[in-house]
């Protein structure tokens, strides 16, 4: 996709410049993430400290390993103002070990693995198995569209129970759940910042908006 | 909301470079035991390499290096939540299969065991499981990646705790695809001529400038400011072997390395983690090893 037909695309859907989206930056592919905001118009700010958090509309919680995120915002004093924040109405978007951070409740964490929790779901860590039941494939999803949306699942996590406050959005053809919204919350098991597609970081962005105002 | 509309496909290169994607900023730590690998855990390791002796010991110990007993390899699975990596000798296509067949999530075609092929590299496409690969220099990189490593890690020399050959390496790779970025298109066919690497990657990588695929640091990282340094020289994370466990405090040390590979840039986090963590391994200077006990020197 080039950029071009990404801001042609972002013209059309008319989200607004100027926002700045924060995206969680203590281990993971979090310049994945910044890149698409990026081409989508957004002001991006990475995040390691919690006075980082004051100045943004909406975070992204990239890919990566959920308890290493847990440890250093634990750590570093992220963790009880992201949670803060987060009950206070902060949008905030969250692919894979993002949406094992924002679950309310965590099977198979570590040893003492916590979440900020917000998405009233529960979430198996690493469902699939080892690297090799890794996979691609389409998925219909279609508040972003008619066309299918390419989902890269790496050692992913999927959502085993959906709580009444949340909404599923996909599932596999076995049936379970990996992408769920709730408010202002948006969270999937697969990766849409490494496949080119910019639907959910666009979808995202007007959630964001819409709190902004 | 309606289900998924096509078949599931395993093993493609999205797949098995995506999952280094997800280790970029993280530290990722060799151990021996089972015990060791939930210390690696508990220390926020992103994954742990399953090996039998670690590089100081081979260097200390001599003979032939090989995997893994799959016992060993199995406790450290069944132990910790993380990704398990594990090394095959280079060109040994057999001990990769059995690797894969074990369940780790990732092979080290590694240089630091003693190569079983002195001519070829273990073709790596066969595989669904992804393999990362050392490199001390751009050409080196390519002709991996061509034979399908999915992870680069440049070499340094594995077991010594002097950071030097680490450095060495990460700036010749870096500095090489600088370079290849301010090339005109005739001199691009010279250039994979000259990095004996198939010209589509070169080409490719003189219009993005990067790698297809992650880029680690490995060999000789041994304190916090090691492993930032290596961010900061444009690592996307950070191998450390011997570092942590022939240490006087792993626990702390590790959890140092963590903490000063996140804040990478952030000199007074750094400062702050280096503190009291006891002794750092020993070590040995690079230049004080016999060209013959080399390991970056094996690959090619």
């Amino acid at each position: 996709m080039t950029i071009l037909s990404v801001r042609t695309r972002l013209a059309e859907t008319a989200v607004p410049a100027g926002l700045r989206v924060g995206v969680l930056a203590l281990q993971g592919d979090f310049r994945e993430h910044a890149h698409v905001l990026h081409e989508l118009g957004a002001h991006v700010d990475p995040i390691r400290r919690p006075e980082e958090l004051d100045r943004i509309d909406g975070l992204v919680i990239p890919g990566g390993e959920s308890s290493v995120m847990d440890k250093l915002a634990r750590t570093f004093g992220l963790a009880e103002p992201l949670k803060a924040a987060i009950r206070g109405g902060l949008p905030v978007y969250g692919t894979c070990a993002g949406l094992i951070m924002l679950a309310d409740t965590i099977i198979d964490g570590m040893n003492g693995q916590q979440s900020l929790g917000g998405l009233d779901i529960v979430v198996r860590r690493n469902a699939f198995g080892s690297q090799t039941a890794s996979f691609e494939t389409d998925l219909d999803i279609p508040v972003l569209g008619q066309q299918p949306v390419h989902a890269v699942f790496i050692r992913a996590p999927v959502v085993e129970t959906i709580g009444v406050r949340a909404t599923a959005l996909a599932t596999l053809n076995d049936g379970r759940c990996v992408a769920v919204e709730q408010g202002n919350l948006l969270g999937t098991s697969f990766h849409p910042e490494i496949t080119g597609e910019y639907r959910f970081h666009q979808y995202f962005l007007q959630k964001v908006f819409s709190a902004a105002q | 909301m309606t289900k998924s509309t096509s078949a599931e496909q395993f093993g493609s290169s999205r797949v098995k470079r995506g999952l280094a994607e997800m280790l970029k900023g993280g530290v990722i730590m060799d151990v021996v035991t089972a015990a060791q690998a939930r210390i690696a855990e508990d220390a926020g390791a992103v994954a742990v390499m399953a090996l039998e002796r670690v590089p100081a010991d081979i260097r200390s110990q001599g003979g032939v290096a090989r995997m893994s007993d799959p016992d060993l390899i199995d406790s450290i699975i069944a132990e910790v939540n993380i990704p398990v990596m594990a090394k095959a000798r280079i060109g040994h296509f057999v001990e990769a299969q059995i690797l894969e067949v074990l369940g780790v999530d990732y092979i080290d075609e590694s240089e630091v065991l003693s190569p079983a092929d002195y001519m070829n590299h273990i073709d790596k496409w066969n595989f669904t499981i992804p393999f990362v690969c050392g490199a001390t220099n751009l050409g080196e990189a390519l002709r991996r990646i061509n034979e399908g490593a999915a992870m680069i890690r440049s070499k340094g020399e594995a077991g010594t705790g002097d950071v030097s050959e680490a450095t060495k390496h990460i700036r010749t790779i870096n500095g090489e695809i600088k370079r290849l970025t301010s090339l005109s298109r005739d001199e691009l066919y010279v250039a994979a001529k000259e990095l004996q690497a198939p010209y589509e990657l070169v080409a490719e990588i003189a219009s993005t400038g990067k790698l297809p695929v992650v880029l680690f640091t490995a060999g000789g990282v041994a304190t916090p400011a090691d492993a930032a340094m290596m961010m900061q020289l444009g690592a996307d994370g950070v191998f450390v072997g011997s570092g942590i466990f022939k240490s006087g405090n792993p626990e702390q040390r590790a959890a140092a390395i963590v903490k000063a590979v996140t804040f990478y840039d952030d000199a007074k986090v750094i400062a702050d983690v280096s503190r009291g963590l006891g002794e750092a391994m020993v070590g040995i200077n690079v230049s004080d090893i016999p060209a013959p006990h080399l390991l970056s020197t094996r690959g090619w």
